[in-house]
């Protein structure tokens, strides 16, 4: 039956990814706001439930019961549509994410890093779209910096990642993971995981580089007009992003599902790439506690005048390797 | 009473697509704002990539998508909010070129369909093995057969940009 091969099994699929990032989303919050807290000597959320554990679920319930609000002056269709577009690429990276041996999250396809280039071209979408249509000048600029931002850094993790494939050999997901790498190709690798991660900080809009949203100058930047579920939608993409950029960092840096007996026992697959990826949240949430925010102009001389020639020269290291010793 | 054939999944899907990519296609041209026209453009080349999926073309439709998508309507996107307020964008689409744009669109039509005329219906095709080989061999026939052909291209694009950076420098030399 082309029907179920073709639709119900993958539905059940994404339907069960998409309840675990949600979940994951959720507690997210939970994990960066006691970490936070941590790190300045508080205790973070500590009301609802034990340790706070059920902060997530108030929030959820309160975020779904404000009055959904659409000011006058916004370009109605391309505001309603801003916070989707946010949020269906940070889902959709996932399809091609191996979580366990021989299983990738939805499907194995032999193109899954370009995929995975392509959609991280689109994210800028939803930014745009929410700053323009707010029809406010501070959602503009804050819409205008992101936009000139992503496709700033988007060149060099994009070369970062044509490197990678070039070591590979292949555009497989599935099979970058499940092939023996030589220790050169390891520590070559490591030599700009810093730099790759510096490039994701920027891509997700985090904190160091969340100009696009700088409290201090933009008010909320490309969310100001939106509340309620809206933003809640926002938030969600953010976090939602940090959760699958970890997991490609994971993937093509840190072996992805593989660990110690993860061959023979399939499921201790997703437990190793759960591990490895709250170790990478915890490097997101630590660089914000700790790392201040750059002036604008920095950031883009930082892209252009050191990153991109590194990732040049990388890429070019990776083809002689290759062709040498491999 | 005759039976109407049930679609396949797959001919469902092509018309869902080509549906969305018409009219998508047609709204770049009606929308009177410029900002909505771009982003239907975007829609546009979003359902083309959804064609190439459909011919088993994987690989061009990611590239459709991350050149055209990701980086060719993101910047007209960028140019239009740079260049323009917010919301007074409104643009009536018929300007005083139409006649003339009217013209070639015919002029491009009877070409096509003196094309599409010239192929015998039902179109002879080959398969083609949509493996990892073929990007390889993709590869292999750009710097091979048709390395002049990409090697004018990288100059082009070259040009381009020396040319983007003159004018948008501010000491004119």
């Amino acid at each position: 039956m082309d029907w179920l091969n073709l639709l119900v099994y993958p539905a059940v699929r994404v339907l069960v990814l998409f309840f675990v990032l949600l979940t994951g989303f959720a507690y997210l919050t939970w994990y960066e706001r006691k970490l936070l807290a941590r790190f300045q000597v508080r205790y973070g959320p500590n009301r609802a439930g034990r340790f706070g554990l059920l902060q997530p679920l108030a929030d959820a319930i309160k975020a779904l019961f404000k009055e959904e609000i659409v000011p006058d002056h916004v370009d109605r269709p391309v505001y309603l549509l801003a916070p989707a577009l946010a949020i269906v690429p940070a889902l959709i990276i996932w399809a091609v994410i191996p979580v366990a041996k021989d299983f990738p999250a939805v499907a194995d396809v032999p193109i899954g890093i370009l995929w995975i280039l392509a959609v991280a071209g689109i994210e800028g979408y939803g930014v745009i779209l929410a700053g323009w249509s707010s029809n406010n000048n501070y959602s503009l600029l804050g819409a205008l910096r992101s936009s000139a931002q992503m496709i700033s850094y988007e060149l060099p993790l994009g070369i970062f990642l044509v490197s990678i494939l070039v070591l590979a050999g292949t555009f497989s997901l599935v099979e970058l993971v499940e092939m023996s790498r030589p220790w050169w190709e390891w520590l070559w690798l490591w030599l700009v995981f810093p730099l790759f991660f510096i490039c994701i900080l920027a891509e997700t809009n985090r904190s160091p580089f969340d100009l696009p949203e700088t409290e201090n100058e933009l008010v909320a930047g490309f969310q100001t007009e939106y509340g309620g579920m809206k933003f809640a939608l926002f938030f969600m993409a953010e976090y939602i992003n940090m959760i699958t950029t970890s997991a490609i960092m994971a993937t093509l840096f840190f072996g992805g599902w593989k660990g110690p007996f993860a061959d023979q026992y399939v499921w201790l697959g997703p437990v190793y790439l759960f591990i490895k990826v709250v170790a990478l949240l915890f490097l997101f949430i630590w660089v914000r506690a700790s790392v201040s925010r750059p002036r604008w102009d920095q950031l883009m001389r930082f892209s252009w005048q050191f990153l991109l020639p590194v990732s040049l020269m990388h890429l070019m290291g990776s083809a002689v390797f290759t062709v040498f010793l491999k | 009473m005759p039976t109407l054939p049930v679609p396949t999944f797959t001919q469902v899907v092509f018309v869902l697509i080509a549906a969305f990519t018409v009219i998508s296609g047609l709204g770049v041209v009606v929308a009177r704002n410029l900002f909505h026209s771009a982003l239907l453009l975007a829609a546009t080349f979003f359902g083309v990539a959804g064609l190439y999926v459909m011919l088993e073309a994987e690989f061009l439709a990611v590239t459709q998508i991350l050149i055209y998508v990701g980086a060719v309507a993101t910047l007209i996107t960028f140019a239009i909010m740079l260049t323009r307020g917010a919301m007074h964008g409104e643009t009536n689409p018929l300007n005083r070129q139409w006649g003339k744009a009217a013209l070639f669109a015919f002029l491009f039509l009877v070409g096509l369909l003196g094309y599409l005329g010239g192929i015998p219906w039902p179109a002879p095709f080959q398969a083609i093995q949509a493996d990892e080989g073929l990007i390889a061999r993709l590869g292999e026939q750009l710097v091979t057969r048709y390395m002049v052909s990409l090697e004018v291209m990288g100059l082009l694009l070259m040009v381009a940009l020396v040319g983007a950076i003159l004018l948008a420098r501010d000491d004119k030399p």
